[in-house]
């Protein structure tokens, strides 16, 4: 597709502390998949890639719209998703920003070449829509494919809600080109439950945006693709089985890690840290992330009017996992409570390895499927942690 | 049994068929609250779109923010807007007021007993109260078309809970059916332009709509809600 030069729209660009923290905002009623589009639209992307997978498909959709409406340089459909995020890497050598999304089956499809992004210091974003994998087949929200992201050396944050969508979209572009840090940034959040409900969200004005990619602030630098011959890779490869490829390789992967712990300054710089706390003081706690934060926050809220001791964490950045925080916060608790959207229990098992006391964890509630997480199975285990009867029917 | 009208939260379960309005209703309510100044979330959930398939809608409404999402498990409010939801099991849930709280309302469009001994055992240790009349015969006869239903059965829960006033529910309902902002899919789009035409002008459309809730309103301002009746009948 032809890129979209005559339509270059005037935009005052800001930088992202001005963009997320001064900028005047605005309330508007829409779903998790505007708010994303809506991130990317403030985002001064240079392009954006998309295979279409139900429940990404609306933000995909609407990305295609903000590229005929000239926000974005170039858009195109990709054959499928291995294609996709293969282009993602191809077009990040060229040293522009950015953007694609997927959801469940896509994200596992693409997943080849997506772990492959933060070895290449790929500073895309990637948005994921989550939906149940394996079979038998169903489009429902289910987060489990977070957990095989987890271990490839990408940021990750996990969005509550319609707003989180739009401010964690935005930080991530700023997160991801950080010098120190250069690897992608994915944002996840719920499909359906966030992407295709509405909710308010806080926005920054339409003609204003995030400063412009620079691709010589970079660890790796972009390649020349008007000075033949250009180089197909940047980097040597490794593939001789001798002791410096394994070297080569150990310590590039040790760097990779470390440019995902370093981007921990940068999600307290901008969203304020990878977890909020709500009545450090409670005996019971409980601990989660996207839509069962949501959850939770309402049983939470439940526990306050009911008088009970019951406090919140809610966990923003999965990776990098905040282990020094969550040991902090809960170091009187004597219970723990991690409702899950997904039937392995992967925040749980984070928990667990992130606290000298793991016994004191109990696991779920959890659903999956696609299942909605309903606050009352939360209130029974809050219940049943403080030995109190919680009369549920069904 | 005062507190049916005075909680701070509704969970809203709204069962019907296909081509009766539920999903209609659920975006309407949403706006309505909205204009209140008050806060509403809903989701769909429907197989395939088709006439006579079961269709659930779910809102939460509430006068402060809510973080809910996801399907309502637990309602306070459960709108039957089909016999058939009861009689022929169709509906998400089996039976169809599984995991109603206590001291709850359901309003059921129907002009005959639909519940059957087990089902009002349930409902009674459970302090359920049920309005029951016939909505789309109110709504043939105050509107002339069996499509404003679903206007019937809002307008009546509406009426009962007190969230919000009439001019609230005008508004949304002229956003629904006047505005730009609602995207509908192809097969409520063909709807609507059938309903276009047979009304001439949609303003008609919405008067209509506006009486039919006007009548539910006042109907519901008769109730005592602190009756010991299980089931509160109107004949229309």
């Amino acid at each position: 597709m032809s890129p979209n030069p005559e339509k270059k729209l005037e935009k005052t660009l800001v930088d992202i502390n001005y963009l997320l923290k001064e900028a005047p905002r605005e309330k508007h009623f829409i779903t998790g998949a505007q708010a994303m589009a809506e991130a990317v639209k403030r985002a001064s992307v240079d392009m954006a890639i998309a295979y279409p997978i139900t429940p990404q498909s609306e933000v995909m959709h609407l990305v295609g719209d903000i590229y005929a409406q000239g926000h974005i340089k170039e858009y195109y459909r990709a054959e499928e998703e291995l294609g996709t995020m293969s282009a993602i890497a191809g077009a990040a050598r060229a040293g522009v920003r950015l953007f694609t999304a997927t959801s469940g089956p896509g994200l596992l499809r693409g997943l080849e070449a997506i772990v492959s992004w933060p070895g290449h210091r790929v500073p895309a974003v990637l948005g994921i829509l989550t939906r149940v994998i394996n079979a038998p087949l169903s489009i429902q929200p289910d987060n489990i494919e977070m957990a095989y992201m987890m271990h490839c050396g990408a940021v990750m944050l996990h969005a509550e809600n319609q707003q989180d969508t739009f401010d964690f979209t935005l930080a991530a572009f700023a997160i991801a080109e950080k010098v120190d840090v250069y690897i992608p940034v994915a944002v996840a959040t719920e499909g359906f439950f966030v992407t295709h409900a509405k909710g308010y969200v806080e926005m920054t004005p339409e003609d204003m945006a995030l400063n412009e990619f620079d691709p010589v602030a970079a660890p790796v630098p972009a390649m020349d693709n008007e000075t033949p011959p250009a180089r197909i890779q940047r980097d040597a490869p490794v593939q001789k089985s001798n002791f410096m490829s394994y070297l080569i390789h150990a310590v590039w992967q040790q760097e990779i890690w470390d440019s995902n712990k370093r981007a921990m300054k940068y999600i307290y710089e901008y969203l304020g840290g990878p977890i909020e706390v709500k009545n450090p003081e409670s005996e019971v706690f409980l601990i989660a992330s996207g839509c069962a934060a949501a959850q939770a926050r309402e049983a939470w809220r439940y526990a306050q009017e009911a008088g009970l001791s019951v406090g919140l964490i809610k966990v923003r950045a999965i990776r990098p996992f905040p282990i020094d925080e969550i040991r902090d916060a809960v170091k009187n608790a004597k219970s723990i409570i991690v409702p899950e959207h997904n039937i392995i229990g992967w925040l749980c098992k984070e928990v667990k390895a992130a606290i000298p006391n793991g016994g004191i964890v109990t696991e779920g509630p959890r659903v999956y499927g696609g299942m909605t997480l309903p606050v009352e199975l939360i209130m029974k285990e809050i219940h049943n942690s403080l030995g109190l009867e919680y009369d549920l029917k069904l | 049994m005062a507190d049916k009208t005075r909680k701070k939260r509704y969970n809203i379960r709204i069962s019907g068929l296909g081509g009766q309005g539920v999903v209609t209703t659920a975006h309407i309510l949403g706006s309505t609250m909205d204009n209140a100044g008050q806060y509403a979330s809903l989701v769909p959930f429907f197989g395939s779109e088709k006439r006579m398939a079961p269709v659930e809608a779910y809102v939460r409404a509430s006068t402060e923010p809510i973080y809910e999402v996801g399907e309502v498990v637990y309602p306070d409010i459960i709108l039957i807007y089909h016999s058939q939801v009861v009689t022929h099991g169709k509906s998400y849930t089996m039976p169809f007021y599984t995991g109603l709280k206590p001291d709850s309302l359901i309003i059921i469009n129907s002009e005959v007993n639909v519940l059957d001994e087990d089902d009002v055992k349930v409902l009674k240790d459970l302090r359920a109260t049920v309005v029951q009349f016939d909505a789309t015969k109110l709504a043939l006869d105050t509107a002339g078309t069996e499509l404003a239903t679903n206007m019937a059965m809002m307008g009546m829960m509406l009426g009962l809970i007190n969230l919000v006033s009439i001019d609230n529910i005008e508004t949304a309902v002229k956003e629904r059916f006047l505005g730009t902002s609602f995207v509908s899919s192809g097969g409520t789009a063909m709807l609507d332009s059938a309903i276009e035409k047979k009304f001439k002008k949609k303003e008609e459309l919405l008067q209509k709509n506006m009486d039919v809730i006007s009548k539910t309103f006042e109907m519901a301002n008769s109730i005592d809600l602190d009756t010991a009746d299980l089931i509160i009948k109107f004949d229309i």
